[in-house]
């Protein structure tokens, strides 16, 4: 196992200067957009997403009843991810006046019937477990 | 046996790794998501190389002219990972968010450094892998609000991002190792009941605390930030590690569905996110329109020739030219860059035939240099190797799905070529000249 753990870590350190090397094109001018690209996904998944859903989670577990906090759980990973995914199509920042065949679907109607399955689905898994502990 | 821990200089935090009490986090769910995380970007490394020397080959490399498909095929496949990457980025780096507040050792020492690099490395995977999600998904629905040269740059960005993606598997083979070889709920000592019996404080899990610090070059307490003395409610997952990697697979293959319709005709329905529906004029979208290439009515009316030049021999044709020259029917996608495909059936003349008339033989190895009418934006012309420029199947078409080319399209003529990205299917063609 040792070996191919040098291995890989050999062959990464190899492709990741290849990569470094190959960003020696980017023009001066451009490098303040590319480092603010680079850096600003780390920034915003660490310091604002992140605690955000860890707010989320805590102040979940002191008032959300325990039978619904798996439902919410899981409706939040999908509508969360999917919605983040999403977001390029969801503003339409991309579209084009005149050109009609570019992000022709109603996006922002199907996020909502999405999240309102999906609101709808933690509902009736909420309400079917209260019951059942209930019970 | 922490020695990292009795170095009294670390760094001070605000937030320690040992706040966060969600036992749902650690190694077996990690390595899990990581897994697939890592065929995604597999799997997008290699299509998204393929595609970079697809759309400017290299002289020493010759692209194959089959299947046909091949481009739309593994352009698709580009596309959907990185979109089914997402939700699985997202439960990933959930699952390891406490190791961002591990003890940072400042004294120098062995620890130290190897803390550090792998720290660094960590944050260039984590960069670069963001970086290639957050751009190619803007990319991909034509939204560019950067500076740089996406492709350049993506392309370099994919080489560092798989390039810490090996380092990162190597440093923790061993804690992946230790995940897989026990089930996924080894050690969770919960039920499936909604309402989970109260746990002590001091019941950490078994699962694995060997296999979570022997990747760890600091030999901190790794992966599970279970050690808990809060026992807060927080603490009590809320479900158990096996339905929050069944959400994480809900979540997955629902990117995947909602966003393949763009090159899977079958999903087109399904695929709320795709970034096109696949329709348009004459049966397909639009890439560039003719006005935003600038290429106005004008210029493509009565005075348009196309030019043939092969050294010192010339020749020059007019549309009607070209119509009156042999036809051919060919069933060809157009697969572009953004992901969408959509088949169509194109008529015109071979490429060959048109460069027979200057006395030219693709056989004998000469490319041939495709120029546009076009006035802005790149790719106003695209090199025909001479495999394609051979190929029976490559057309300088006229007609698309029966109907004369609209202008969007390309007229008077386009390029349509077997297993070639969109943006070389040059439309508004008026000259082709082969290499020497």
């Amino acid at each position: 196992m040792r070996a191919l753990r040098l291995t890989l870590g050999a062959l990464g350190v190899a492709a990741g200067l290849y990569g470094a090397w190959s960003l020696r094109g980017v023009e001066w001018a451009d490098w303040p957009s590319l480092l603010a690209f680079l850096a600003g996904g780390v920034v915003l998944h660490d310091f604002v997403l992140a605690p955000l859903v860890v707010g989320i989670g805590v102040l979940a577990a002191r008032v959300v009843p325990t039978a619904w906090r798996a439902p919410m759980v899981v409706g939040l990973v999908v509508w969360g991810g999917l919605t983040l995914m999403a977001v390029p199509v969801l503003g339409r920042f991309g579209a084009l006046p005149d050109n009609p065949t570019l992000l022709d679907r109603p996006y922002l109607a199907s996020w909502a019937v999405g999240t309102a399955i999906v609101a709808l689905a933690v509902v009736a898994a909420g309400l079917v477990r209260a019951r059942r502990v209930a019970a | 046996m922490r020695p990292a821990r009795k170095l009294p200089s670390e760094l001070p935090l605000p937030v320690k790794s040992t706040d966060f009490t969600s036992r749902l986090r650690g190694p077996q769910v990690t390595a899990r998501v990581g897994l697939w995380l890592g065929v995604c970007f597999g799997v997008a490394f290699v299509t998204g190389v393929w595609s970079h020397y697809a759309q400017s080959t290299p002289a020493w490399l010759t692209m194959p002219t089959r299947p046909v498909n091949l481009y739309r095929v593994t352009q698709g496949l580009h596309i959907v990972a990185g979109s089914v990457a997402v939700p699985l980025l997202l439960v990933k780096l959930w699952s390891v968010y406490p190791r961002l507040f591990l003890p940072v050792l400042l004294r120098p020492s062995r620890a130290t450094v190897l803390q550090a690099l792998e720290r660094i490395s960590i944050l260039v995977l984590v960069a670069a892998g963001i970086f290639q999600l957050v751009t190619g998904l803007m990319n991909s629905a034509q939204w560019y609000p950067w500076a740089f040269s996406f492709r350049s740059v993506h392309f370099a960005v994919a080489w560092v991002a798989i390039g810490a993606l090996l380092v990162h598997i190597a440093v923790k083979l061993p804690v992946i190792r230790g995940a897989f070889a026990e089930p996924v709920d080894a050690g969770e000592d919960r039920d499936d009941r909604p309402d989970p019996p109260p746990r002590s404080p001091a019941g950490s899990p078994a699962g694995s605390p060997a296999g979570s610090s022997a990747g760890s070059p600091a030999g901190s307490p790794a992966g599970s930030p279970a050690g808990s003395p809060s026992g807060s409610p927080a603490g009590s997952p809320p479900l158990s590690r096996r339905a929050l990697l069944r959400s994480t697979w809900l979540a997955a293959g629902l990117a995947a569905l909602t966003t393949a319709g763009a090159s899977v005709p079958l999903l087109r329905d399904v695929s709320v996110f795709a970034v096109r529906t696949g329709s348009g004029p004459q049966g397909v979208p639009i890439n560039r329109t003719a006005s935003m290439a600038g290429v106005s009515p004008d210029m493509v009316g009565a005075g348009w020739r196309l030019e043939l030049v092969n050294g010192s021999r010339t020749a020059t044709l007019t549309r009607s030219d070209l119509a009156a020259m042999p036809q051919h029917v060919e069933s060809l996608p157009i697969a572009c860059v953004e992901g969408w495909s959509a088949g169509a059936t194109w008529t015109g003349v071979r490429v060959r035939d048109l460069l027979a008339l200057v006395g030219a033989d693709p056989g004998d190895g000469a490319a041939v240099t495709v120029t546009s009418l076009q006035q802005r934006y790149a790719f106003g012309t695209s090199v025909l190797q001479s495999n394609f420029a051979a190929d029976h199947k490559t057309l300088l078409a006229l007609e698309i799905n029966g109907e004369t080319l609209s202008l969007d399209h390309g007229y008077p003529a386009r390029l349509i070529a077997p297993n070639r990205p969109g943006v070389l299917q040059t439309k508004w063609v008026t000259r082709m000249e082969v290499s020497a």
